[in-house]
C-alpha cells in the first residue's frame, strides 16, 4: 500500500504574527517557520503504518516555493521514502491544494492519503474534504484514531459530543486531528541524512493552467482586544464583584 | 435566487445553533430554505419549519441519514445546487465535515467560520488561532460558508414554513457507517451554555479535574470545558477542549481554572462576555483576557468558591 501525505509550511505554531503596518497582510519576514502541527500527525500515522507492515511507500507532497524544502526534508527526517515538492510561488487555498493534490494523486496513485485536518495559518479545514469530494473518494475527517483492516480503512472521528468511527474503502482521504498520535522528535544523524536525500520537484503550472485564488485579501487587522481586567485578592472580592458589579445572581 | 441553511440536528433536536445561522442568512434578503436530512426526522423537520425566516424546510428522510455521512449529504446538495446563490451552516464538526465536499463539487472556495458579513461578498473571519482578523472577499458567484454561531443573533420560533419532502440521491457505498460513543450529561451543551469552567493541566489527575469542577458547574448551571494538555494528559474527554482545534465558545461567564492562557486555547474563549481566571502564576497570560483574576491556588480557590455559591 502507499500512502501520500500532504505537508504545508507555516509560520511556528510558537509564533505570533504581526501585521504590516497599511495592514496589507500579516508580517512574516524572516519568521521561524515549520510543517503544520497537524500534517506531523499525517506523517507519523503514515509512518506508523509502514512500520506496522500495512504500508510499503510513504510520499510527502509539498505545494509551495523552494523554501518548502525544509519542511519536506523534515518529513524525510521523520521517515517517509520520497518527497515531492510541488512548486508555485504564489499563496494557494484549499480548493487549489486540493486541485493540485488531485492530480499529483492520478500520477502516484496512492491507496491512501493523510492531510491535516486544518493549516493553523489559515484555519480553513477544508483541503482534506475538497480532494475527497474531486477524486469521489471516502473521506474520513478529524481523525484520532487510523488502522487498516481487510483493506478498509477504519477511522475514528471526532465529532461535537463525542466520537464516531467510520470504515473507509481504500482509496480514502484521511484528515488527522492532533489526537491521533504523538509525532516523533527527528534525531539529528536523521536530519543529516535526509539532507542527502533528493526531492522530486513538479511545477503546478504544469499540473493544473488555471490556478487563480478565488478569495482575495482585501485586509488584516488585530482582533478587537478585551479590555484590561482587575485583580482580586480574595473569593469574596471576586464573588462581591460579579454580583454587584456584574449584576450575575450567584 | 434563495440562501440554503444546512440545519444540524442530534436525531431529536434541532441544533441551537441553526437558528443563529438562519440570522446570518438574512443578509443576503432572499428567501431562506432550511434543508434538513435525517431518518425518522419529522419532528426536527417541524422544529425547523418554526425557525423564524424559513421559507421553506427540505426534509429528506432516509435510512442512510441515520448517521449521515459527508459522502451522502454533499452528494444530496449537489443535486440542489443550482438552485442556490448561498449555502450556510453554523461552524460545526457536522457542517466543517460536509460543506467543503460540498464546495469542492460545485468549484466554489468556501470561507470557514465567518465572524461578519459585509456587503459584496466580503467577509471577516479569524486567522493564526484569532490573532488577526482578515477582510476576504469572494469571487465565486456562490458563496458557501460557515459562521460562526455567537456573532449572531438566534432567529425567534414564530415561523411556519412549509415543509416539502425531497427525495436522496443513491446512497455512497465505499463508506460503512461502524459506531458512535457520546457522552452523556445533563449539563447544558458546552457551545450554548451561559456558563462554562475550564479546566487546564494544573488540575492534576482525572479525579482532581472531576472531584473540583464538578461541583463547581454543578452549583454554576455551567458546562465543563478543559484545555488541550488537560485532554491529551487524560484529565478530560477530547469533546470538551475549548480552543483553536476544539470548541468555540462565548458565555455570559467564563471560568478559566489554572489555565495558562496560551492562544490556542484563548481563540476559543475570548468571546465570552465575563471572563475569570484563577491562577497562582500573576504573570499567566490568561490575566490578559480575564476581567476578574484571581491569583491562588486553585485547590484552595475552588472548594471556596463552590462552598460561597448559594
Ligand atoms: C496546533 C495546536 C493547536 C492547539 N489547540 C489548542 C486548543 O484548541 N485548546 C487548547 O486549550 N490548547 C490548544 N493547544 C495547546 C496550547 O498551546 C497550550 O499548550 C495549552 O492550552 C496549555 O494548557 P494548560 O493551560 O492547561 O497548561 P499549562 O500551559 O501547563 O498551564 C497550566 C497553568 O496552571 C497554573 N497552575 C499550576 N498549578 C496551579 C495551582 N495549583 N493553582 C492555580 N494555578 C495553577 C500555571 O501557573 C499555568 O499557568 C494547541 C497547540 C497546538 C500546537
Ligand atoms: N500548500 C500546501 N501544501 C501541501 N499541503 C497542504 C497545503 N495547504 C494545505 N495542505 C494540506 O491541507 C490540510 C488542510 O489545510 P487547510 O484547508 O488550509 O486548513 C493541511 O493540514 C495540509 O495537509
Amino acid at each position: 500500500m502507499k500512502i501520500l501525505v500532504a505537508i504545508k509550511r507555516v509560520v511556528d505554531y510558537n509564533i505570533k504574527v504581526g501585521i504590516k503596518t497599511d495592514g496589507s497582510n500579516v508580517d512574516i519576514d524572516g519568521i521561524k517557520m515549520s510543517a503544520n502541527p497537524f500534517d506531523e500527525n499525517a506523517i507519523e500515522q503514515a509512518i506508523r503504518l509502514k512500520e506496522q507492515g500495512k504500508a510499503d511507500e510513504i510520499v510527502a507532497v509539498s505545494i509551495g516555493s523552494s523554501a518548502n524544502q525544509d519542511v519536506l526534508r523534515h518529513a524525510l527526517a521523520m521517515g517517509v521514502d520520497r518527497a515531492l515538492l510541488v512548486e508555485h510561488d504564489a499563496e494557494v487555498q484549499s480548493l487549489e491544494v486540493a486541485k493540485l493534490l488531485q492530480s499529483v494523486a492520478e500520477k502516484e496513485q496512492p491507496d491512501l492519503i493523510i492531510l491535516g485536518k486544518q493549516a493553523v495559518d489559515d484555519d480553513a479545514g477544508q483541503a482534506g474534504q475538497m480532494l475527497a469530494a474531486i477524486l469521489n473518494y471516502p473521506q474520513g475527517t478529524f481523525a484520532s484514531e487510523l488502522t487498516i483492516e481487510n483493506g478498509e480503512a477504519i477511522v475514528t472521528r471526532e465529532i461535537d459530543g463525542g466520537t464516531e468511527t467510520l470504515a473507509l474503502q481504500l482509496p480514502a482521504v484521511v484528515t488527522a486531528d492532533l489526537r491521533l498520535n504523538d509525532p516523533r522528535f527527528v534525531k539529528l544523524p536523521n536530519l543529516m541524512q535526509a539532507r542527502k536525500k533528493p526531492i522530486e520537484t513538479l511545477s503546478a503550472s504544469e499540473l493544473i493552467s488555471e490556478l487563480t485564488p478565488r478569495l482575495s485579501l482585501i485586509k488584516v487587522a488585530e482582533p478587537p482586544q478585551r479590555k484590561a481586567g482587575i485583580k482580586v485578592d480574595t473569593v469574596d472580592a471576586l464573588l462581591q464583584q460579579l454580583r454587584t458589579k456584574e449584576g450575575i445572581a450567584l | 435566487m434563495t440562501t440554503l441553511v444546512l440545519a444540524e440536528h442530534n436525531g431529536q433536536q434541532i441544533h441551537n445553533e441553526v437558528r443563529h445561522a438562519v440570522s446570518a442568512a438574512q443578509h443576503w434578503g432572499q428567501p431562506v430554505h432550511l434543508l434538513v436530512v435525517g431518518y425518522q426526522s419529522e419532528q426536527i423537520a417541524n422544529q425547523a419549519a418554526a425557525i423564524d425566516g424559513v421559507s421553506l424546510v427540505l426534509h429528506t428522510d432516509a435510512q442512510q441519514f441515520a448517521h449521515p455521512l459527508a459522502e451522502d449529504v454533499s452528494k444530496l446538495i449537489d443535486t440542489l445546487v443550482a438552485d442556490y446563490q448561498v449555502i450556510l451552516a453554523a461552524h460545526s464538526s457536522f457542517s466543517r465535515n460536509v460543506l467543503p465536499r460540498v464546495a469542492a463539487l460545485a468549484d466554489v472556495a468556501m470561507i470557514s467560520d465567518v465572524l461578519e458579513i459585509q456587503t459584496d461578498n466580503r467577509y471577516v473571519r479569524a486567522i493564526y488561532a484569532g490573532n488577526v482578523h482578515t477582510t476576504i472577499q469572494s469571487r465565486d458567484a456562490k458563496q458557501i460558508l460557515t459562521v460562526r454561531g455567537s456573532k449572531f443573533s438566534a432567529a425567534d420560533l414564530n415561523g411556519q414554513a412549509e415543509i416539502t419532502d425531497i427525495t436522496a440521491p443513491e446512497a455512497f457505498t465505499k463508506t460503512r457507517w461502524l459506531s458512535e460513543s457520546r457522552i452523556e450529561t445533563d449539563r447544558p451543551a458546552l457551545n450554548s451554555a451561559k456558563v462554562v469552567v475550564s479546566g487546564g493541566r494544573s488540575l492534576g489527575s482525572a479525579e482532581k479535574f472531576d472531584a473540583l469542577l464538578n461541583p463547581l458547574a454543578e452549583k454554576l448551571g455551567a458546562a465543563l470545558g478543559a484545555t488541550r494538555a488537560a485532554v491529551d494528559a487524560g484529565y478530560a474527554p477530547n469533546e470538551i477542549q475549548v480552543g483553536q482545534t476544539g470548541v468555540t465558545v462565548a458565555p455570559e461567564l467564563y471560568f478559566a481554572v489554572g489555565v495558562s492562557g496560551a492562544v490556542q486555547h484563548t481563540a476559543g474563549m475570548k468571546d465570552s462576555r465575563i471572563v475569570v481566571a484563577i491562577n497562582q502564576d500573576p504573570d499567566a497570560p490568561i490575566f490578559q483576557v480575564a476581567d476578574y483574576g484571581l491569583v491562588a491556588d486553585l485547590f484552595d480557590a475552588v472548594p471556596t468558591l463552590t462552598n460561597a455559591l448559594s
